[in-house]
């Protein structure tokens, strides 16, 4: 994956806008990436990708001869997570891409994520070593043991610093739990359990216990024939260690409380927005289905992307959004190709900034969507090198959809399908977001001025 | 881009009546003349071909994503029903089934005649049949190739059994003699499923889809269902039951299927229902090498045709 570093500054234009971002380069290359995910206090970044391998980069202190760019990331570890696996039951090879990856909170001086494939779930822990004992009685430097005749003192062997060396280990494995392809996984407020969710079923787990799993949501219908709806994803809710809410494929979001009963088949809310009979097509059921759900920080909004919109939900209302932006509208006419070409299918997912004032998500061509929630305002950005200078600000980027297209915009048909942002995220605290392209990893930041 | 065997003839379109017992004649003649406008119902056959291609080629991908596979299976079965109320369904699966006639299928062909003027008297709307009647397919040509006059009167015998099933539910064959022997096998069990239905969608309101999905918990042989290998209602074949021998029941678990679709080197359920057709340990080994995709998607239509 390539990687790009950079800082934006603000629109002057109005009082409060959408920032924009610049960026500065520094480039690796990998596979295709499957997952972006800041740590909790934004110091560190992971991200996963087709080949099983985790990256994570870590900010760099804040550096005092640019004092308007924070602190850089960069390649802090790098591991294999995951390998291909051979079912043999079933002769099906199981895919070692990284589907998701959570943080949970850092409660010592290590960090600890939870990755998982399709079919399993690990717990890392990321540590860091920068020093090391010298001076042992019994062995040399190098490891050989000393001749028992050479010694002829004693001595305490000390810590020495060396170079900083971060060490990741695999602490569980939560195997064997799910038939279906997970989509999900959420680390509950309690920091003890998580949940992982698969296509029909979603588990709680307890992270100490590998050997058993609790099943709290189950949709598969008794009779297959009749399977009309999968589970999309999955989310604990920020605050209440006893709410979650799942999405589906049909477009519903049900929310479901654990202290209500051991199963929650039953919802204790069901948010669905009653469809624009106006918009009714055959795909209608395709593109109100939701790739992504997340809850706000605070905990009172949760958001959902379907194929063409992102939609902020008040979790005290279940009859409709409170807000709906629209990604990218002007692929409502061309719904028939993208669903001969599968885009259709393409899951998209979307975060909230730190204050949970603006929302993001991506889009085709290396687009990327920016929805201020508070002033009413949107930007698209392009993810590109090729369109960006370093340390300069972005330009904003506009699709045209009439007939006339002005200068500088592109035009629908031009729009490149391959080059899709499905992964975003938003540094928790600060405006930092990562923009996952293919194989290219951007991070933006503000400028400060 | 139209698959062998799907061609329409417009001209059939246009003449025969609507079956539907739901609507009065003439509003049921401007609805069959409005959504019959060639335009859309060319888009919609297209659509439809588009939709049982992807579906055919997700079986056969290493790893089947089952979102996508339920999503363009959902698509499938809002065309197929909306072409039903429209009566072109009826058309057009009387049409293949009529132009496919190999000398060994006769009997299948026959027997669908006879069911279908049954549908006609009865005068009530096809059933939403499910995606891919596969099973129902094979089901069917199980029964035909056994070929004896009593398994005819077996199957026959088994339409009165259930006179509350509509009768046009054997519109295209196959898909009537699915859903006509779980009704039998599996009443209990059917009204359970449509509880459930009707749990899971208490709030869906009054979404005209959830009407079907009713129906579809009786008729619902959908593309998931068809790797489901149901004992059929005639006692055991024991040339059948050979050719299970050595196959590993759990393979045939829809889970295990759906999750553990391997290209096709690995006998699939298509490879199955051939064997089963024509019914021989032979053909086991045969089916176990690989096909083209266009062989089995010939035979995918020609199982949903009701040949």
């Amino acid at each position: 994956m390539c990687f790009h570093h950079g800082s934006y500054s603000r629109w002057t234009k109005q009082e409060h806008t959408v920032g924009l971002y610049s960026y500065c380069t520094t480039l690796f290359t990998a596979d295709i990436i499957s997952t972006v995910e800041f740590n909790h206090s934004g110091e560190l970044l992971a991200t996963g990708d087709k080949g099983g391998r985790v990256v994570i980069f870590q900010q760099e202190p804040e550096c005092k001869s640019q004092p308007q760019c924070r602190g850089e990331y960069n390649v802090y570890s790098t591991f294999q997570s995951h390998e291909p696996e051979f079912d043999y039951l079933k002769s099906l090879e199981i895919e070692e891409k990284i589907n998701k990856i959570r943080w949970l909170p850092q409660q010592n001086a290590a960090q600890f994520l939870l990755s998982t494939n399709d079919k399993t779930i690990k717990l890392w822990k990321i540590s860091e070593r920068d020093k090391r004992p010298e001076g042992y009685n019994l062995k040399e430097e190098d490891g050989r043991y000393r001749d028992f005749n050479t010694v002829t003192t004693l001595r305490v062997p000390v810590f020495r610093p060396m170079d900083l060396m971060v060490e990741a280990s695999p602490r569980r494995v939560f195997a064997n739990a799910h038939t279906y392809h997970i989509n999900s996984i959420s680390v509950n407020s309690d920091c003890e359990t998580y949940l992982s969710a698969d296509d029909l079923r979603i588990n709680l787990w307890n992270l100490e216990i590998t050997d058993r799993s609790f099943n709290i949501v189950d949709i598969k219908p008794a009779n297959m024939e009749e399977l009309t709806e999968v589970i999309t994803a999955a989310e604990f809710h920020p605050n209440q260690c006893n709410t979650f809410v799942y999405s589906s494929s049909k477009g519903t979001i049900r929310l479901c409380d654990m202290r209500a009963s051991a199963l929650c088949d039953k919802h204790s809310k069901l948010f669905e927005e009653p469809e624009d009979p106006n918009n009714r097509s055959f795909f209608s059921e395709i593109i109100s289905s939701i790739s992504d759900v997340k809850f706000s920080h605070s905990g009172r909004y949760m958001m959902t992307r379907d194929y063409l919109s992102v939609k902020i939900w008040d979790l005290n209302m279940e009859s409709r959004p409170v807000e709906t932006y629209q990604v990218h509208e002007y692929l409502r006419s061309k719904l028939c190709s993208l669903y001969e070409n599968d885009c259709i299918f393409d899951k998209f997912e979307c975060c909230w900034n730190g204050n949970d004032s603006v929302v993001m998500t991506g889009s085709y061509n290396n687009f990327f969507r920016m929805f201020d929630r508070g002033y009413r305002q949107d930007v698209t950005l392009e993810a590109s090198r090729e369109n960006s200078k370093p340390r300069s600000v972005l330009k904003p980027r506009k699709v045209s959809t009439g007939g006339k297209r002005k200068k500088d915009e592109i035009s629908v048909d031009s729009l490149d399908f391959n080059k899709k942002i499905l992964h975003t995220a938003w540094h928790p605290m600060d405006n930092i977001i990562a923009v996952a392209t293919t194989n290219n990893l951007y991070i933006f930041q503000e400028k400060l001025n | 881009m139209f698959p062998k065997g799907t061609k329409r003839k417009f001209s059939d379109s246009g003449e025969e009546p609507v079956s539907s017992g739901d609507q009065s004649p003439p509003a049921a003649s401007s609805a069959v003349a409005r959504t019959l406008s060639s335009s859309y119902s060319l888009q919609r056959q297209s659509l439809l071909d588009m939709s049982l291609i992807k579906l055919q080629l997700c079986h056969m991908l290493v790893e089947p994503n089952l979102c996508r596979s339920v999503l363009i299976a959902n698509t499938v079965r809002q065309i197929q029903e909306e072409m039903t109320q429209d009566g072109t369904w009826q058309i057009m699966t009387q049409a293949l089934a009529a132009a496919q006639c190999p000398a060994d299928r006769l009997v299948a062909t026959e027997v669908l005649c006879r069911q279908t003027d049954a549908a006609a008297q009865a005068g009530q709307s096809p059933k939403p049949f499910s995606v891919v009647g596969l099973e129902e397919g094979y089901h069917s040509e199980e029964v035909v190739m056994e070929g004896d006059v009593e398994t005819e009167v077996t199957m026959s015998t088994l339409s009165p059994v259930s006179p509350q099933l509509s009768s046009a539910s054997y519109l295209a064959g196959p898909f009537g003699m699915g859903p006509c022997w779980e009704e039998e096998e599996e009443d209990g069990e059917c009204e359970e499923d449509e509880e459930e239905d009707s749990e899971e969608c208490v709030s869906e309101g009054e979404e005209g889809d959830r009407d079907h999905l009713s129906e579809d918990s009786r008729t619902g042989e959908q593309v998931f269902g068809t790797f489901e290998i149901k004992h059929p209602a005639p006692p055991p074949d024991p040339a059948l039951e050979e050719l299970f021998s050595d196959v590993d029941p759990s393979y045939y678990d829809l889970d295990t299927v759906l999750t553990g679709m391997q290209a096709a080197p690995k006998m699939g359920p298509y490879d199955l229902l051939e064997s089963l057709s024509s019914h021989g340990p032979t053909t086991l080994s045969s089916s176990s090498s690989c096909r083209s995709d266009l062989n089995e998607l010939d035979h995918i239509m020609e199982i949903i045709v009701g040949s």
